[in-house]
């Protein structure tokens, strides 16, 4: 089932009286993927968590395949929404296969449709199901155990993917193949995808758009190549904090 | 010993031994009756923790003898004495079972349990799916920690007439017999050894690699 989302001038006020997101919005087209950028403290994750009602705005809408997140059936509404985080936060005490079938366990569905959905979505993300299906999270790699996140929370075929950092902690080999399996994979499976993600290269490999948040607000929404044209100031500090490292050594080259 | 000494108080050493495990038992059901779903509530209140927790800690610093005395003039429980024993042995599980459950279940990875929620487990699923299996070996740990303790503190239970091991330890000292006091002691300290050997197996075979 695919969907978008729309975010209609959100807020997230802490009890401590922080504003974390200030009158966010912004529409998120149905099987595209849009990558949020920020510092830390942004409020990139607080905004990903308004989807699946893991935090409620404290003014405006969140809406998801046109429904307010609001009045949906929170698990329902969980269910239908993929969710990958840095930490993976696998079941330490279930297999492989038990943790990418977790969701339809939870549903109620049948041994064997876990299993041969487990085993498909472990193909799917580049893990041989006959060596990893009966493994424990902690016998996996960062990256392996990454790939069983993703397989995870698409195994109840969400419309919509929330990726939370998911590939902050790798090593950049590894990230980057990551990112190539990610990007095949939703070539192929048309999610509608959240990506936060401090890694401007990352946005631009993976998304249809870039969203970039400052102190809770929204200072852009542009395609990649806009973004890197952009004049805003906001965006060109971004983007020359994020390629000191060229810029230095093509200075050097220069001086010799 | 000698094999006169097995003839006259065998039989009734494995009464007394039966009692004791049936008092010990008992306590040890109550006790994990009580403390586990309460160290649960623990969790999804934790500002209670302390002074619940404190609570059963003040319980566990009364003297066994002397909280056997306060229980004494009760009425129903006054009058047997078995079930004054389960009743202050109960309380003096409940402090490592409440801590444990709760400390086991607060020790949970947050990146698991945040999972757990977004990916739409109902709280109930959560609760037997992720938080009781995780912490499991810790509710089992304090479990062993409750039974050692309280099947020693059973055998001061024969004070107030409730039977079991202590009573031959007792009537030993009363009567200058150290006999009687080793046939007492021995199958407790046995039975308290066998204890924490099957449930320290229990808690390795419910330990769960993080």
């Amino acid at each position: 089932m695919p969907s978008g989302i729309q975010f209609r001038d959100v807020s997230f006020r802490t009890a401590e009286g922080r504003l974390l997101l200030d009158g966010i919005s912004l529409a998120v087209e149905e099987s595209s993927t849009t990558a949020v950028l920020g510092r830390s403290g942004s409020g990139k994750t607080t905004l990903l968590r308004t989807v699946n009602r893991m935090i409620e705005p404290t003014a405006g809408e969140v809406l998801v395949a046109g429904q307010n997140v609001r009045t949906a059936d929170l698990i329902t509404l969980r269910r239908g929404i993929g969710y990958v985080i840095q930490e993976t936060g696998l079941f330490p005490h279930f297999s492989i296969e038990r943790n990418v079938g977790v969701v339809l366990e939870a549903e109620g569905r049948a041994k064997e449709e876990r299993q041969r959905r487990s085993r498909e979505l472990l193909g799917a993300v580049g893990l041989d199901p006959e060596s990893f299906a009966t493994r424990m999270p902690h016998q996996l790699s960062g990256g392996q155990r990454q790939r069983v996140g993703l397989a995870r929370a698409m195994a109840a075929q969400p419309g919509v993917l929330l990726m939370d950092e998911p590939f902050g902690a790798l090593d950049p080999l590894t990230r980057a193949e990551m990112q190539d399996m990610l990007r095949a994979l939703l070539d192929r499976l048309h999610k509608t995808v959240l990506l936060v993600t401090h890694d401007l290269d990352e946005a631009l490999y993976l998304a249809d758009r870039i969203v970039l948040l400052e102190q809770g607000r929204l200072v852009a929404s542009q395609t990649p190549e806009e973004f890197l044209r952009s004049r805003e100031p906001a965006i060109v500090s971004y983007i020359r904090a994020f390629h000191r490292g060229e810029h230095q050594a093509a200075s050097h080259g220069g001086a010799q | 010993m000698s094999s006169g000494f097995f003839v006259q108080y065998g039989g009734e050493v494995a009464t007394l031994t039966l009692e004791h495990l049936w008092l010990t038992g008992a306590a040890m059901l109550a006790a994990t009756l009580i403390s586990v779903p309460m160290g649960i509530a623990l969790t999804r209140a934790p500002h209670w923790a302390k002074p619940v927790i404190g609570v059963a800690n003040i319980l566990q610093t009364i003297p066994s003898l002397a909280l056997f005395g306060f229980l004494l003039p009760l009425p129903w429980l006054g009058e047997r004495a078995a079930r004054i024993a389960i009743v202050a042995l109960t309380a003096y599980a409940l402090l490592p079972i409440l801590r444990n459950t709760y400390a086991g279940i607060r020790g949970i990875d947050p990146a698991v349990l945040e999972v757990a929620r977004a990916l739409g487990l109902t709280g109930r699923q959560r609760l037997f799916m992720v938080e009781l299996p995780l912490a499991a070996s810790f509710i089992l740990a304090g479990l062993r920690t409750a039974t050692v303790t309280c099947v020693g503190i059973a055998t001061i239970a024969a004070a107030v007439g409730a039977g079991g091991l202590g009573e031959l330890i007792f009537r030993g000292v009363a009567s200058v017999d150290n006999r009687l006091v080793l046939a007492g002691a021995i199958p407790a300290a046995g039975l308290a050894l066998a204890a924490d050997g099957l449930l320290g197996v229990l808690e390795k075979l419910t330990a769960v690699r993080r």
